[in-house]
Parts: structure tokens; C-alpha cells; sequence
């Protein structure tokens, strides 16, 4: 019993960390019909700027970091769709999506190479927001920073709830997710929605990189591995809902858990990856989305 | 008139001397070149990093110094990020367009064993920086080894854990070619030292959770203590989740691999208590005065913190004992002549490093025996030799 419960645990955290990634995948994706590939260098960034800002240069305490290096990875997302995205889809005739996914996939190689060379290579420590005390629940144990991550996960899910529910610009973007020419008609500012879109998803994934920076270490590239998990997390809960990526995340961390538990720990990535492409096999539009996501 | 005429013919003749005079000392001059395929970047970037600011160091200082018989030195260093395919590529353009005497690389036993191949067939001397024994078994004429190997470490764990009175032992390692080298080793010498695996697990490099893994250590039966087999990031993960599920009542060993301050810094305290066998370098100053790799140890840490300003690990010793050895072989044999610097490296004879003291023979491209290996355990963050 108790070893269930610590692989529920263990899956728990990684599932949330895939959720809050996934998320960012769903935002950008609901707004732009675009699977933003820099997605997973938006988390690095989170923890790599807030390790830069508290520690190796010690400007500023860890409180005051994070939220600075959530801002600057929120400017970097935003700069994205400004300079790089925007750019290319106001052209006559516009990009095409696939078009707007290399370019993602550009911006996320510069990214990394920026930090590579400008904050360093090696792996960087953030401690833990309340100690490293283990905390032993029915004889499993979980730590303190496992909690934050659930909290905040739970905090985001319920903010995100009431900014599609309640708040216009929320409303708006729903409205561009559906259909971005009639969103347009009846005078939704698309672009102003695109933009926050890519601020917000930035920010996310950098809240993403601050949390799990104190259980994973954080490095220039982890963005490539978060990323790529975060991503079938969203396609997992059916890519373009918010919610969906979340229970997707979860699912795929408690997958992952249980069969490093119970199968193999060789064998737990691939068993992730199985789940995903039988998920997609009998039910294309993932667990969550909407049927019909076929566009013209 | 004639005059200026034979002024003309002096001023041209010797323009003509002096040209070739030029080209004289400038063949003297011809830098002996080494080639450096290091992972710099990637997730080993903390063994070939030191690796490389390693050799630029000593490179530099032995220029300063008048280089060797007479000639310069050039090191020629490319960044493979870890990755094998690269390796190739690299050793490749250091062989046909680089020309280099000889190669002082490979970071990685993956690297190491992509590149053999090519250094076989293009008969150039190669000493490799990795740690699996594979790379020198069976033994390779052109390839030579600076680290102990896994077997070795393995070896030293066992007979640590004898005199403890253990003998039933987890394994757990990622799935990396030096980890699974390791592993193997494991299981292989367990029967020798009458030690019984009971469980053997494996993570992936990217893992970032170890607690599945170990939870089932844990309730494996009898275990008495665990041998990681790793370097990186996840050793740092696979302490912290050791001590996050209170497992500290098992002693925790590892291979060589976390032999660097990183992996101590990255468990944040729950390195506390975990033993590896390591090179002499690593607590040069807890040597006995007598020990003859005590001097060695010294200098090369007192060197590399003065340029870097950064703690030193075992993996920039490997790259200090490569590099001189290579001279030595080169010193020796008079001539970066290929071939007769391998021979020359292969008689190698009691040469201090900050590995060991190597013997080189044509069995043994490695050449370290167990004694220079140090048991060492991690205490207030600091590794605390216990022999």
C-alpha cells in the first residue's frame, strides 16, 4: 500500500510539472491553431533566469527573482509573437501554420543558445522554497516543494477557469479559437489576443521552470525534455484545452510512475509513449477535445 | 650604374637568405598538434568542461615553458555535447583536415568507442579520457585509457563493502553507455567478492524522479546497500530522493562518475554519508607527505583553481595526466612520428599522475592498479579520505 502511494506521489509531481508545461501548449494552440515548440525553452527560462538573478549574480532575493524572471520570459513570449510570428502572418497571402511551427522552432534554438552562452552550461542548483524535509504521509513520503507544485497547479487551473468564464479577454480568445474571421467581425482585436496569449503561455511555463528547478535542477536544455512532455500532455487531453493538458499531464506522470514502479524502470518512458499513441489511436481528438477539429 | 646594379644583385640575394631562413625556423616552429573532441555542452558537460579548460591551461603554460622538443603545442578542442555521432565527425575533420599528431579526448565511453574505429584505421595514437573498461578490453593498438575503469571502481566498492560484512546489494543505474558498463561490471564481479544482487534498476537520463526506482530498492529483501553506477544530474536526484524516502540507513555507494563538487552541490545535503572510490586528486591534501601523487595532486589543483577560480575535479586530472603522457611518450620516442609515439606510450614506466602511477604495458593500455584508486566518503559536503 504505502508503495503505491509513493508511486502516486512520485507520479503526482512529475504529472503536475507536465500539466503546467502542457498547458502553454493548449493556450497558444487555442489562439493560433499553432504548436508553439518554444514552449519547453519558456520553462527553462523560468528557472534559469531566476537561478541567475538570485544566485550567480546575487542581485536580488529569490522572492523578488522569480517573479522578475517570469516577467522576462513573459517580454520573450510576447517578443516572440511581436517580432517573429506576427511578422510573418501579415504578410500578403500569410505564413502557413507549419510555417509559423519552424519559426517557433527557430526561436527556441536561439533561445537555448542564448542562455548556453550567456548564463553557462553547467547544471544550476535553486534550494527549495520551504526545506527539504520530507513530509510522511501513510508511510510514503512526499517533499515540501512536491506540495507547492500541486498547489500552484490548482491555483492556475482555478485562475484560468475565470479568465476563459468571466473575464472579456478571456471570452475573446475563446471566440478566436473557434472561428478567428468571425471573432474579427464582431470586433475582437485578434491580434491583441495572439499576443496575450503567447505572454500568458510564457509566463506559465516559466512558473513552470521556477518550480521544479529546486526538485530537478535546471540546466540550458531541459527545456527539449519538459517540452516534449508537456506537448504530449496537451495531445494527450486533446490539444487546444487547457483543462484537457492538465489531466493529460497527470495522466502521463502517473503512467510513468506506475510503470517505473511495477513494470520496469527501464521500460517507464516507453510505456508513457505507448499510452499516448493508443490514446490518439482509438480516440484522435484526445481525451478532452472537442470532435471535429478539422480545418480548412 | 653598375654600381646600383650590384647593390640590386646584394639586396635580392639576401632577400633570398633571409626567406629561407624564414622558412627554416617557421618548420621548427610547426606546433605539435593535439586533437580534443570533448562534450563541453550536453548533459556531460561537467566532466569535459574541466577537460577542456584542463588542457587549454597546461597547453599555455607548457608554450611558456618553451613547448616540446623545441616545437609549440597547439590543442585543438571541438565540442561534441556528449554525443557519439559527433564524436565521429569530429575526430574525422581532426584526422584528414586538421592533420593532428594525436588525440587527448573523448569524454564519454559512448564517444570513446564511436571514435575507436576511426583512430584504428587511420593509426594515430589516442588516449581517452572515459571511464568503462571496455575501452581497453581487449586491447586496442592505438587506443590507450587515462581513468579507472568501472571494474576497477566496482572492485574497490566490494572490498569496501566486505570489510563492512555486506553482502546483498541493489543496483541502480541510468541508461548511459558508462552506466550500463558499470552495471554489467556489477553483476559480473559480485560472484568474486561473494556479494548477491537482489534488485537492479535502471533510469533514463532525462529521469528527473528516482523514488519509483528506489522505493522498490527498499523493499527488496535484505538489501543492505545500494551501488549507483552514473554521473550528472540524476546521481545528484537519486541521493535526494534516497534521503527524501529515509533510505540513509543504506549505505549509498557510487561509481567515479560523481566524483566532481557538482554532484555534491546539486543533492544539496543529501550527499551526507554516500562512499566512491576515487582518484588521489580529489583529497590531495589528506595524502600522507610520502605519497608520491601527493606533489602531483597539489600542483595541478593549486593551478586550476588559480586560473578558473573553480573547485577541481577528478575529469580535469584525467585531461592533465592525458596531456603528459602524450608529452612524455613524445619526449621519449624524440619524434611525434605516429607510430613511434605509440610504442613509446606503450612502455610507458612509472609515471605519476594525478590518476595514479601508471605502468603501460602492451596487455595493459590502462595501467593503473587498484591502489591509486582512493576510497573517500562525502562529509560536510567535502570528500574525507577513509583509508
Amino acid at each position: 500500500m504505502d508503495e503505491f502511494l509513493q508511486f502516486l506521489f512520485s507520479g503526482l509531481t512529475r504529472g503536475s510539472i507536465y500539466a503546467l508545461v502542457g498547458i502553454g501548449f493548449a493556450m497558444i494552440y487555442n489562439a493560433s491553431h499553432v504548436i508553439n515548440f518554444a514552449q519547453g525553452e519558456f520553462v527553462m527560462l523560468g528557472g534559469m533566469v531566476t537561478v541567475y538573478l538570485a544566485l550567480t549574480a546575487g542581485i536580488m532575493p529569490v522572492v523578488v527573482a522569480i517573479p522578475v524572471a517570469i516577467a522576462v520570459t513573459a517580454l520573450v513570449g510576447l517578443g516572440l509573437q511581436k517580432f517573429a510570428i506576427e511578422p510573418a502572418q501579415s504578410r500578403p497571402g500569410g505564413a502557413s501554420v507549419v510555417t509559423i511551427i519552424i519559426i517557433t522552432i527557430g526561436a527556441s534554438i536561439f533561445v537555448r543558445g542564448v542562455v548556453e552562452v550567456s548564463l553557462g552550461k553547467r547544471d544550476f542548483v535553486l534550494p527549495s522554497f520551504s526545506g527539504n524535509e520530507p513530509i510522511d504521509v501513510f508511510g510514503a513520503t512526499l517533499t515540501p516543494q512536491s506540495l507547492w507544485i500541486f498547489g500552484v497547479l490548482a491555483v492556475v487551473v482555478t485562475a484560468l477557469k475565470w479568465f476563459f468564464d468571466r473575464t472579456r479577454l478571456g471570452k475573446a480568445m475563446l471566440a478566436t479559437s473557434h472561428n478567428r474571421l468571425a471573432a474579427q467581425l464582431v470586433g475582437i482585436d485578434v491580434r491583441t489576443t495572439l499576443l496575450v496569449s503567447f505572454g500568458v503561455a510564457a509566463a506559465l511555463g516559466a512558473l513552470a521552470g521556477v518550480l521544479t528547478a529546486p526538485i530537478t535542477l535546471t540546466r540550458y536544455d531541459v527545456g527539449i525534455m519538459l517540452g516534449l512532455k508537456g506537448f504530449a500532455a496537451a495531445i494527450l487531453g486533446g490539444i487546444g484545452n487547457p483543462f484537457g493538458a492538465v489531466a493529460g499531464g497527470l495522466t502521463l506522470g502517473i503512467a510513468e510512475a506506475m510503470a517505473g514502479g511495477y513494470v520496469s524502470s527501464a521500460y517507464q518512458d516507453a510505456v508513457a509513449f505507448v499510452i499516448i499513441l493508443a490514446v490518439l489511436f482509438f480516440r484522435p481528438t484526445g481525451l478532452f477535445g472537442g470532435p471535429g477539429v478539422e480545418r480548412v | 650604374m653598375k654600381r646600383w646594379g650590384f647593390v640590386r644583385t646584394g639586396l635580392a640575394i639576401a632577400a633570398l637568405a633571409a626567406l629561407a631562413l624564414d622558412g627554416a625556423a617557421a618548420l621548427a616552429q610547426q606546433p605539435i598538434k593535439i586533437g580534443a573532441p570533448l562534450a563541453i555542452t550536453g548533459p556531460a558537460s561537467f566532466l569535459g568542461d574541466p577537460e577542456a579548460k584542463t588542457l587549454r591551461l597546461y597547453v599555455d603554460r607548457i608554450n611558456k615553458a618553451g613547448g616540446v622538443l623545441g616545437r609549440p603545442l597547439q590543442v585543438i578542442i571541438y565540442d561534441t555535447g556528449g554525443d557519439a555521432r559527433q564524436a565521429v565527425t569530429f575526430a574525422r575533420r581532426l584526422i584528414e583536415e586538421d592533420k593532428v599528431d594525436g588525440i587527448v579526448g573523448g569524454t564519454t565511453t559512448g564517444e570513446t568507442m564511436a571514435m575507436v574505429p576511426l583512430v584504428e584505421e587511420a593509426r594515430i595514437p589516442f588516449i581517452s579520457l572515459a571511464g568503462a573498461s571496455v575501452i581497453v578490453e581487449p586491447v586496442k593498438k592505438w587506443v590507450f585509457k587515462m581513468p579507472h575503469s568501472d571494474r576497477m571502481a566496482v572492485q574497490k566498492i566490494y572490498g569496501d563493502m566486505k570489510k563492512r560484512g555486506i553482502t546483498n546489494v541493489a543496483v541502480i543505474a541510468g541508461s548511459g553507455g558508462f552506466d550500463q558498463s558499470c552495471r554489467k561490471e556489477a553483476a559480473a564481479e559480485a560472484p568474486k567478492f561473494g556479494v548477491k544482487i537482489v534488485a537492479d534498476e535502471t533510469y533514463a537520463a532525462s529521469d528527473t524522479d528516482m523514488t519509483p526506482q528506489l522505493t522498490k530498492i527498499r523493499s527488496a529483501p535484505g538489501v543492505q546497500a545500494i551501488v549507483g553506477c552514473g554521473f550528472g544530474a540524476p546521481t545528484s536526484l537519486t541521493v535526494r530522493n534516497w534521503k527524501q524516502l529515509g533510505m540513509t540507513n543504506i549505505p549509498f555507494y557510487f561509481n567515479h562518475g560523481v566524483a566532481a563538487k557538482q554532484f555534491i552541490t546539486g543533492a544539496q545535503g543529501a550527499a551526507e554519508g554516500v562512499r566512491l572510490p576515487a582518484a588521489a586528486l580529489l583529497v590531495a591534501d589528506q595524502l600522507p607527505e610520502g605519497d608520491r601523487q601527493r606533489a602531483v595532486s597539489i600542483g595541478y589543483a593549486r593551478a586550476y583553481k588559480e586560473a578558473y577560480n573553480e573547485d577541481i575535479s577528478t575529469f580535469g586530472g584525467h585531461a592533465f595526466d592525458g596531456l603528459h603522457l602524450y608529452i612524455d611518450a613524445v619526449k621519449r620516442a624524440n619524434s611525434v612520428d605516429k607510430a613511434k609515439v605509440r610504442d613509446a606510450i606503450e612502455q610507458t614506466k612509472d609515471f605519476v599522475g594525478t590518476d595514479g602511477i601508471y605502468n603501460v604495458t602492451a596487455a595493459d593500455h590502462l595501467g593503473l592498479t587498484l591502489d591509486s584508486f582512493k576510497m573517500v566518503e562525502i562529509r560536510n559536503n567535502d570528500w574525507n579520505l577513509i583509508e
